[in-house]
């Protein structure tokens, strides 16, 4: 399917999620007033500067797949308070009326050009992306039925890191995703949208068989604040930004949002 | 003892009077011995009580108490022929974490642990326990040596963390823990993993995947530390102490929540008031645990490894 037939989807999709109100958004790269309408056509990517806006996962649904192709799975799995901590069950609450969402990921079946592939995508509207029991936990599953169905794996991430408010539970989502690929018989493609990092970086985001990132993404393990405040001195430009990760050879590519489906396909023929 | 937490004094002030009494008696040539008789038996009494009912705050301050024993030192207390192996064959040598092999009960292991540094130097130049990306690629080869040649593999935790640093970052320190977790659980060997200090996050994760966790009774596993967390929650460090409750960080609460396997006791008066004595607990726990795991299949140990981790974690369906 051509792009420009896409659109209409994204619109929709875009409406009802992430923009706010009004017919003019300022682009956070480059101070541009932009008609919303114009760069939603453009996926949502600032057309003088290139910045990425970040968008919610329905909209990289529409963006990666063939149309009403995606098939979630595990839908109903649901965070739990087993820390008993401050605040967490109203926290939840509100991101799930706020994103329609049950916690920070859709996970399911999806196709590219007609090919299958089990596809996980993060949503940062969700408590920051955070990982926490429900994330790892379908993620977990995602692996299995990958290997189980015999289809490549994609995951988006888009995250702040494990959730804080499941402690230890969090932690412990980063050995059970990682430790589950180990068995993983098929292609995994990872690909790291702004901002990925902390414990999500530090298991399944970093274990691609090819990682991709999208352009200015934040990637990093430790949050640039908390560097600076331990080092006592001024980051480098570009510090911890996609194509500074590029550079130092810690993921494959850096691609823009439009080329990534076709990126995708491309890579998944020669794995696949 | 300067810099004892607070709650640790009323022990030190009584040892320190202990102390006194005994120098006074050895010059006197006698007499005091009743005297200090009887301080010794107050002095048990006092430990037992303030170290069995410690905050979650006061635990993690005894986690990180600077006479805590270090990798290091349990490796002198316990293992034989002990060789130390450094480097990661890339980069350089992170003296963070120590790797080597040493026989425990006539049993060759490999050993890989943090390593916080006793004095001000040494804490410098182990970076206080905190590892580059370096530190963890050397973990992972000298646990993959155990695995190429059947020695089985004790790891021992004590970190605040993964530096955070310019260079980690450019080296790709999420990369190399992620790549830990994963490799590790697939090495055909019994791993057992103790939690022996500070568990910081993914920083101790990256050497903490095993058949088996334990916990020392006073060490602490946490997702973030208490000051981190009071930072983001309250917005402000002096809330650490309910942050350290809230994040349910001690060796009690992570038994309940089915993270670790059991707790290894410590001495009375925690693990830094006897270190020959806690020693003598873990190596005895980490022999019992081997046997439990000696017969296992290699490929049966990872299955149960990868199922384990796989098992963790709570919510709703």
């Amino acid at each position: 399917m051509k792009w420009f037939e896409r659109r209409k989807r994204v619109e929709k999709e875009s409406k009802r999620k992430e923009i706010p109100d009004g017919f003019w958004i300022k682009c956070d790269g480059c101070g541009e007033i932009l008609y919303k309408k114009e760069i939603m056509k453009n996926l949502m990517v600032c057309p003088k500067c290139n910045y990425h806006f970040r968008i919610d996962s329905s909209i990289y649904e529409s963006i990666l797949l063939d149309e009403e192709s995606f098939k979630a799975e595990d839908e109903n799995l649901a965070p739990s308070d087993p820390l008993r901590f401050r605040n967490y069950p109203e926290k939840v609450k509100k991101a799930q009326k706020k994103t329609s969402l049950n916690d920070a990921i859709i996970c399911g079946q999806g196709k590219i050009e007609g090919r299958d592939i089990e596809i996980c995508i993060m949503d940062f509207n969700f408590i920051g992306g955070s990982m926490g029991s429900v994330v790892g936990e379908k993620v977990k599953r995602a692996i299995q039925r990958a290997s189980g169905l015999e289809l490549p794996l994609v995951i988006v991430s888009a995250t702040g890191g494990a959730r804080m408010h499941e402690g230890i539970l969090s932690l412990m989502q980063m050995a059970k995703t990682a430790t589950a690929l180990n068995k993983l018989n098929t292609p995994f493609i990872s690909i790291l949208t702004h901002p990925t990092t902390a414990g999500v970086l530090a298991s399944y985001a970093s274990l691609g068989d090819v990682i991709i990132a999208e352009p200015g993404a934040l990637i990093g393990f430790a949050g640039p604040r908390v560097i600076q405040q331990t080092i006592k001195k001024e980051l480098p430009e570009g510090f911890q930004r996609s194509e500074f990760m590029l550079g130092h050879g810690l993921v494959d590519m850096v691609v823009h949002r439009k080329d990534l489906r076709e990126t995708v396909n491309i890579l998944l023929g020669h794995l696949c | 003892m300067a810099n004892c937490p607070e709650f640790e004094r009323p022990i030190v002030e009584l040892q320190e009077k202990i102390e006194e009494l005994k120098s006074l008696n050895e010059g006197k040539s006698g007499g005091l011995e009743k005297e200090i008789k009887k301080l010794e038996e107050r002095l048990s009494k006092v430990k037992e009580e303030v170290l069995s009912n410690l905050s979650p705050w006061e635990k993690v301050e005894l986690a990180r108490h600077p006479n805590r024993p270090y990798t290091l030192n349990y490796v002198k207390y316990l293992f034989k022929d002990w060789v130390e192996l450094h480097g990661d064959r890339r980069f350089a040598d992170d003296k963070a974490i120590v790797a080597g092999i040493g026989k425990l009960g006539g049993v060759s292991f490999v050993v890989v642990g943090h390593e916080k540094g006793r004095n001000v130097r040494e804490r410098i130049s182990r970076n206080f326990g905190m590892p580059h990306p370096e530190g963890y690629r050397k973990a992972l080869r000298v646990m993959k040596l155990g695995g190429k040649f059947g020695i089985p593999i004790v790891t021992f935790i004590d970190t605040p963390g993964a530096y955070p640093g310019i260079g980690a970052e450019e080296r790709g320190i999420a990369m190399a823990i992620a790549e830990n977790i994963k490799e590790i659980a697939a090495i055909p060997v019994p791993i057992i993993v103790i939690i022996t200090g500070e568990g910081g996050s993914g920083g101790a994760l990256g050497i903490g995947i095993g058949d088996r966790v334990y916990m020392q009774k006073f060490a602490i596993y946490s997702v973030i530390s208490p000051e981190g967390c009071a930072s983001i929650l309250w917005r402000d460090q002096k809330y650490k102490a309910d942050a350290a409750e809230a994040l349910k960080l001690t060796a009690r609460d992570l038994k309940g929540l089915n993270v670790i396997d059991g707790i290894i006791s410590e001495p009375l008066g925690g693990a830094h008031s006897d270190p020959e004595g806690a020693s003598r607990l873990l190596g005895e726990a980490i022999i019992k645990v081997y046997n439990e795991l000696k017969d296992v299949l290699p490929s049966e140990l990872i299955d149960k490894r990868i199922e384990k981790f796989g098992r963790m974690g709570f919510f709703k369906e």
